[in-house]
């Protein structure tokens, strides 16, 4: 049998951590809620994987046993957070996770996309690559923000 | 049967507590049957007081409770049933049944009825407590009790500032005379063998021959006179007694005349095996005595309030009762305390019955007590008349009436004290106790002279009464006892005065008949044939006080208080002289000089006393005024108070509470102003911020 070298787990734990950061980013850059919640699956994911190569390197069952726990916690996880996708859905008619910027300290100002730097950053940046003009991470184009009584199909 | 009254002797304050407690708790519902529970619960007490005056013994004592023990200082709640208390059970317990009763009829229709009996059982509770302690902790703690209750029965009628005023000064005066108590409570806790305060430990012979030297003795009756000086209104702490009659009249009567205000006196009475080696000390009393009688006296001459001028009375004749105690040195000591107590119990008679009277021409006057506001009262009122005419001759001392004997007892053991003090034995101040004895019967003749003006000024002369619309009557300092509802509204609205000038009802005269007959037999039935003096003689440690009894030789040669001892109960070979007829004429002849002097100068409208009043000019106004005791008081104690207190506050507000907000001040700067802005809503940044936190706190464990 192959032996688990340090090499290995070296390839296992950058692995890991790619999949944690890039959930990561995920999980600050887009305002989509169900975005969000499968960037932090993601992140989930990077941590399990850490865990089986430690457990694989140090040859005992610990890192798979609490890779099956997270697995477990993360199915509860994932009910409760769709539930509350739900919910919040239906009373915003949106997902956009700004909408519920409410939840501030009072007296705070609140937060307002500011497209336009954006946008004219994007037009002065040339270089000898270019890149395709992207919408600003998570900034949907304009959509008609319903009260949430007015359901939308 | 003898331990069955001793052992029961707790539902003597139990009864009217639960009375009090009933009427307190039940008054929304019982309302104008408020008194009910109160009247019953004090009348038994009376008669359970009856069964107790058979079983007293200076041995009868009875455990109740185990109050509370802390290191040495075990405090039961101890009743001890000897002669001293049970006369003052009875008394006291006597008299406020009649004044419970005379108060249904004049509290009827007041606002806060059931309140006003609620109090009332409260206080007779903490009375009979203080008099049946068994110790001097017991004894504070309902000392404190009855000052409550005074305090809430001057300011019964609250929203009235000036009653406001008077209990608040009350209280407070009180306050003052309740540091020496304490301080004597502390000092005799350090003497006494096992920190016990018991009376039968702390005036033990042993105790008293051994623990306490005579500096100390000298000092803890000082300091037991200094709190009996502020409770039984003595100079210099007589000044909250006047104050006090903004309370309702069977208040007056009950409390600051009869009962409540004895406290000190018998406090004094209880200590005297102590105090008697305290020459000095005792010494001491009788001079504040006297000058506080002569001085009220003198007062009393002037004013123009009928209750007034009998509380600046009750001032002076609780100095007649002082001078009494304060006689009580070397061989007279039994004989003037017997004579200073006789002279308590007979004033609790006369006295309630004057102040009753009052209350009932005041009830009668529709609250209008200013004596210039009537006169000739005495067709109108026949058995106020009569009765207050018996508690008059009483107080002014004629006999056979009960203020003659007691008041002739004083003097006659002033007398014997003088005597003793200049014999071999005496310390040599007789010339002192002749002093006091003259200023005595001076005072005696002032009394007679004063009670005189006020009985012809209200009941003799032509018919006069005031008009419910006289707006002097209303804006005149003097008439400021009227009631509220009396002086708010017509006199129509309100119970008093709605029939005006008509005798009050028979709840209110037969209470005053019985005491006019006590005041008439009491004297005579327990002086002459010496039953009080035989049952004072059952009171603890009073044996030690007898001439009769000798020292036992067993006590440690050349201890000072030995010799303070021997020096006190060696001169034993004759008993003082109970009668002497020189001082008998002499008291006969002033008291009738005074009566009959006021009845030429007031008896019918003359104006001989406005033009002595005149003639006299500076002490006339002196007088009237109350020899400026007050303002004296004003300027030299309340106002630096009030200075000081205006620093205090400047302190607490920009100081104390600076602090306090500055306290405060600092989370608020930190929530709101520094870490508010994080608190921002966006999921991303809390998610951003978390994650920034770790990084760091990641990197540190990696650097280390």
């Amino acid at each position: 049998m192959e032996v688990f070298t340090v090499q290995i787990l070296k390839s296992y734990l950058l692995i890991g951590a790619a999949l944690m950061m890039i959930g990561m980013i995920g999980f600050l850059a887009r305002r989509n809620l169900i975005v969000m919640f499968l960037s932090a699956e993601m992140m989930l994911q990077g941590v399990a994987l850490t865990l089986v190569g430690f457990g694989k390197y140090y040859g005992n069952w610990h890192g798979q046993v609490f890779t099956i726990v997270i697995l477990t916690v993360a199915a509860c996880e994932a009910s409760i957070a769709l539930a509350l996708i739900l919910i919040l859905y239906n009373r915003r008619s949106s997902l956009d996770v700004t909408l519920w910027q409410e939840i501030r300290e009072p007296g705070q100002p609140a937060s307002e996309d500011d497209l336009t730097a954006e946008a004219e950053a994007a037009v002065v940046e040339e270089g000898p690559e270019t890149y395709p003009h992207l919408v600003p991470a998570g900034a949907e184009p304009a959509h008609p923000r319903d009260s949430w009584t007015v359901r939308r199909i | 049967m003898t331990r069955f009254f001793v052992n029961n002797a707790w539902l003597v304050p139990f009864c009217p507590l639960v009375g009090g407690l009933t009427a307190a708790a039940g008054g929304r519902w019982l309302k104008e049957r408020s008194h009910w529970p109160v009247v019953v619960g004090i009348g038994l007490a009376f008669l359970i007081s009856l069964g107790l005056l058979g079983s007293a013994g200076p041995d009868q004592r009875t455990i109740v409770y185990e109050w509370f023990q802390a290191g040495d200082l075990r405090v039961p709640i101890e009743f001890r049933v000897d002669g001293l208390t049970t006369m003052m059970l009875s008394m006291v317990t006597f008299v406020s049944t009649l004044v419970a009763v005379f108060a249904i009829g004049y509290m009827d229709g007041e606002e806060g009825y059931p309140r006003f009996f609620a109090v009332v059982g409260l206080f007779v509770f903490s009375m009979t407590g203080l008099v049946l302690s068994g110790n001097y902790l017991l004894t504070y703690a309902f000392w404190e009790g009855v000052g409550v209750c005074s305090y809430l029965l001057i300011g019964f009628w609250h929203s009235k500032p000036s009653a406001a005023a008077a209990a608040k000064k009350a209280f407070l005066v009180n306050r003052i005379g309740d540091v020496g108590f304490a301080i004597a409570i502390f000092w005799l806790w350090s003497i006494s063998s096992n920190h016990d305060l018991s009376y039968d430990v702390v005036m033990s012979r042993s105790n008293l021959l051994n623990n306490v030297s005579p500096t100390a003795a000298t000092a803890i009756a000082l300091l037991l006179f200094w709190a009996a000086a502020a409770k039984s209104a003595q100079v210099p702490l007589y000044v909250w007694l006047p104050d006090a009659m903004e309370g309702p009249t069977p208040v007056s009567a009950l409390i600051h005349a009869a009962t409540m205000v004895t406290a000190g006196v018998y406090l004094i009475a209880r200590s005297m095996p102590l105090m008697i080696f305290a020459p000095l000390a005792l010494m001491t009393v009788a001079i504040v005595g006297c000058i506080t009688a002569l001085l009220a006296a003198a007062i009393a001459l002037t004013q123009t309030d009928l209750k007034r001028v009998l509380a600046y009375s009750t001032v002076s004749q609780l100095g007649f009762m002082f001078m009494g105690l304060g006689a009580g040195v070397g061989n007279v000591a039994k004989f003037a305390v017997v004579a200073a107590m006789f002279h308590l119990f007979t004033h609790a008679f006369f006295k309630a019955l004057l102040f009753l009277g009052s209350g009932s021409v005041m009830h009668a006057m529709g609250g209008v007590i200013d004596m210039r506001r009537f006169r000739g009262l005495r067709h109108r009122l026949p058995y106020t008349f009569w009765t207050f005419t018996v508690g008059v001759l009483a107080l002014s001392g004629i006999p056979p009436l009960a203020g003659f004997f007691s008041k002739d007892e004083i003097l006659v053991a002033l007398k014997q004290a003088a005597h003793w003090m200049n014999t071999e034995d005496g310390l040599g101040f007789g010339w002192v106790y002749q002093i006091i004895y003259w200023t005595a019967v001076l005072t005696a003749f002032l009394t007679a002279f004063y009670t005189g003006r006020a009985y012809f000024l209200t009941f003799f002369g032509p018919e006069k009464l005031p008009s419910p619309d006289d707006p002097e009557a209303k804006s005149d300092a003097d008439a400021s006892h009227s009631h509220p509802q009396a002086d708010a509204q017509s006199h129509d609205a309100h119970g008093h005065g709605s029939h005006f000038g008509h005798e009050s009802g028979r709840v209110m005269t037969v209470p005053m008949m019985i005491l006019a007959a006590c005041a008439i037999l009491v004297g005579v039935v327990f002086g002459p044939t010496h039953l009080f003096a035989h049952h004072l003689d059952k009171t603890f440690g009073y044996e030690r006080l007898s001439p009769r009894v000798t020292i036992e030789t067993s006590m440690p040669e050349g201890s000072a208080v030995a010799a303070a001892a021997a020096h006190a109960e060696s001169t034993v070979v004759h008993e003082p002289e109970s009668t002497d007829l020189a001082t008998i004429s002499i008291s006969i002849f002033v008291s009738s000089l005074g009566l009959v002097l006021s009845y030429f100068l007031y008896g019918s409208p003359s104006p001989t006393p406005s033009k002595f009043a005149a003639a006299t000019g500076k002490m006339y106004r002196a007088s009237l005024n109350k020899f400026y005791i007050d303002e004296a008081y004003q300027a030299g104690v309340v106002r630096p108070a009030l200075g000081l207190a205006v620093v205090v506050e400047f302190f607490d507000i920009y100081i104390v509470d600076g602090l306090v907000r500055l306290t405060s001040w600092i989370p608020r700067l930190l929530g709101r102003e520094l870490l508010g802005p994080f608190q921002n809503g966006l999921i991303q940044f809390y998610a951003g911020v978390t994650a920034l936190g770790i990084a760091a706190f990641l990197w540190i464990l990696l650097l280390n």
